[in-house]
């Protein structure tokens, strides 16, 4: 049985109390932006791109066994290291519990600053577009 | 200027110069805040300078003394309301040298003063057919009026190309340049780049095929002197708060044959002289353009501000952001896989570069955990960094608060992004 969300939210709030200064987090961010798997190509889509002012993202979503899957991008390292754990967090789940879900790590962690600036990333938009992905898919399998 | 190339003690001066910096500083309390555990090095000055306390307390002792509308009260406060909005328009007049002070229209801002130009005297004047000219250089601001203008009217717009150092080709805005050439629109100083562009001949040559040209002032106003008279420009339009005043309000100097024959642009209060069902006649210059309630508090801070720059000296500030200029490039020059778009021989101080291997919004959130504020992106800009096949860019831009110090601080912290990207 996989981790719940809020399981996987909370293994990751306990990673970030290793850091005591903003340099190891931030290198800890951009590890995990450089290891989480690049988007195949044909994925990169027009249809799948969230544009940020600054950065852009990419989101694709496919269900595989009622559970709803995200592979996701950025062309920037942080932001990439933000999505792999917004994907790390709601990948893998039904979309109930997507839907449903109460996302709490980022502020916990100290990061929702990234979430707030919803023109510069595409990171608050790309979190809406996941939720509405769950919202629909529900409405699909209902 | 050998000043800079000896080792400093800290917390002097590195160059030489007769404004007491440290003394400037403190007339800006926000360069004070700490932000995230370090001491603010503010560097986005094209988006918006910091404000001194005269400034500040000109908008408070508005609201706390004399706050009442303005030109239709009789009482007391509305009087004196009026005098401080009016004296700040003779005092922008002044700033600008333009003949009336009739001619001097207050707007929210420069993007605003383009606008107004663009619904009026091009809808108004310009016809189908007509050539709009901008260059590759503009922001959005100056791009996107022009264009909803020529999809109304059948206008084309063109634009002058630049090269690589990104100054203007004038030989090809020459040949541009035909008796179907009706409105030549143009920034005075690139917002991204910092290049300072030939106005005074894109003026003259403009008006040599009878075309009227609009100068977007927003970047220049703050670091050059301006004299619209001697750019004889037909409109100058820029924003009081990137000249450390507020934000909210600008200016649009226009000709006076050419304001009283423009049709207004918003309707409402003040802008009229008579009003019945059936018409209504219209105010004078400049209450014709200033419909509704002006951003009274700001107006009448902005003299403050120009006051302000007036007493550390316009040549002083200039010589000393000129300074800040060369020995930011100096310094940033020095780091391996750092590259400066805009190179050209007239500049403001304004440095946009790139990070080989640092995406522009990665270089900003790891200088901003350093405190350190600079701007990312394409600044308004996209055209232009399409030109330079480029995303965005990092740009740091200073202003008389600024230091060589922080200009240190910049270049140890472009150090730790490059060792935490690399």
């Amino acid at each position: 049985m996989s981790n719940t969300i809020n399981e996987i939210q909370d293994e990751l709030i306990e990673d970030f109390e290793l850091f005591d200064d903003w340099e190891s987090k931030y290198e800890y961010i951009i590890d995990l932006g450089k290891q989480f798997p690049p988007l195949e190509e044909q994925y990169k889509t027009e249809e799948n791109i969230i544009k940020g002012c600054q950065s852009k993202v990419w989101l694709h979503a496919f269900m595989d066994d009622n559970k709803l899957l995200f592979e996701a991008d950025s062309d920037a390292i942080i932001v990439r290291g933000l999505v792999s754990m917004l994907v790390k967090v709601l990948s893998g789940h039904t979309p109930e519990e997507i839907a449903k879900s109460d996302l709490y790590f980022m502020e916990r962690i100290g990061l929702h600053q990234h979430l707030a600036q919803t023109r510069s990333n595409g990171l608050a938009s790309m979190l809406k577009q996941m939720k509405a992905y769950a919202i629909a898919y529900q409405a699909v399998n209902n | 200027m050998v000043g800079y190339f000896f080792i400093k003690p800290r917390n002097m001066p590195t160059i030489q110069t007769d404004l007491n910096i440290e003394a400037i500083r403190n007339d800006f309390p926000i360069l004070n805040e700490v932000v995230n555990g370090k001491q603010l090095v503010y560097f986005d000055n094209a988006a918006t300078t910091q404000k001194p306390r005269a400034v500040l307390d000109a908008i408070s002792g508005y609201y706390e003394h004399y706050n009442a509308n303005i030109h239709r009260g009789i009482h007391h406060l509305a009087e004196k309301a009026t005098s401080a909005f009016e004296a700040s328009r003779r005092r922008i007049q002044e700033y600008i040298n333009a003949p009336q002070h009739e001619e001097v229209i207050f707007t929210y801002g420069t993007t605003d003063g383009i606008n107004l130009v663009a619904q009026t005297y091009g809808r108004a004047f310009l016809k189908e057919g007509d050539e709009i000219l901008i260059t590759t250089m503009e922001h959005h601001s100056n791009i996107v009026p022009w264009q909803m203008l020529c999809e109304e009217k059948g206008c084309v717009l063109r634009v002058i190309p630049i090269n690589d150092a990104g100054e203007l080709l004038m030989d090809e805005y020459e040949k541009m340049l035909s008796e179907r050439t009706k409105f030549v629109s143009v920034v005075h100083v690139s917002n991204s780049l910092g290049t300072i562009n030939p106005v005074a001949e894109i003026i003259e040559k403009a008006h040599q095929v009878g075309a009227k040209v609009l100068i977007d002032g927003a970047q220049a106003t703050s670091h050059l002197h301006i004299d619209v008279q001697a750019l004889d420009c037909d409109f100058f339009t820029f924003s009081l708060h990137k000249m450390y005043g507020p934000t909210g309000m600008g200016v649009l100097y226009g000709k006076r044959e050419l304001l009283e024959a423009m049709p207004p642009f918003r309707g409402g209060g003040e802008m009229i002289k008579e009003v019945t069902f059936e018409r209504s006649t219209y105010n004078d210059l400049p209450y014709k353009f200033e419909a509704g309630t002006p951003n009274i508090a700001d107006v009448v801070a902005a003299k403050y501000a120009l006051d302000y720059v007036a007493s550390l000296g316009k040549d002083a500030i200039g010589t000393y952001e000129h300074d800040l200029l060369t020995y930011a490039t100096d310094a940033l020059q020095s780091i391996d896989g750092l590259r400066i778009i805009g190179t050209a021989k007239e500049k403001i101080s304004v440095i946009s570069f790139i990070l080989d291997g640092a995406h522009h919004q990665d270089t900003g959130v790891l200088l901003d955990q350093q405190g350190i504020a600079i701007r990312t992106g394409h600044h308004c800009t996209q055209p232009l960094m399409r030109r330079f096949g480029i995303p965005g860019t990092s740009r740091a831009s200073f202003a008389v608060y600024n230091t060589t110090e922080e200009i240190d601080r910049l270049v140890q912290g472009l150090h730790k992004v490059k060792k935490m990207l690399g």
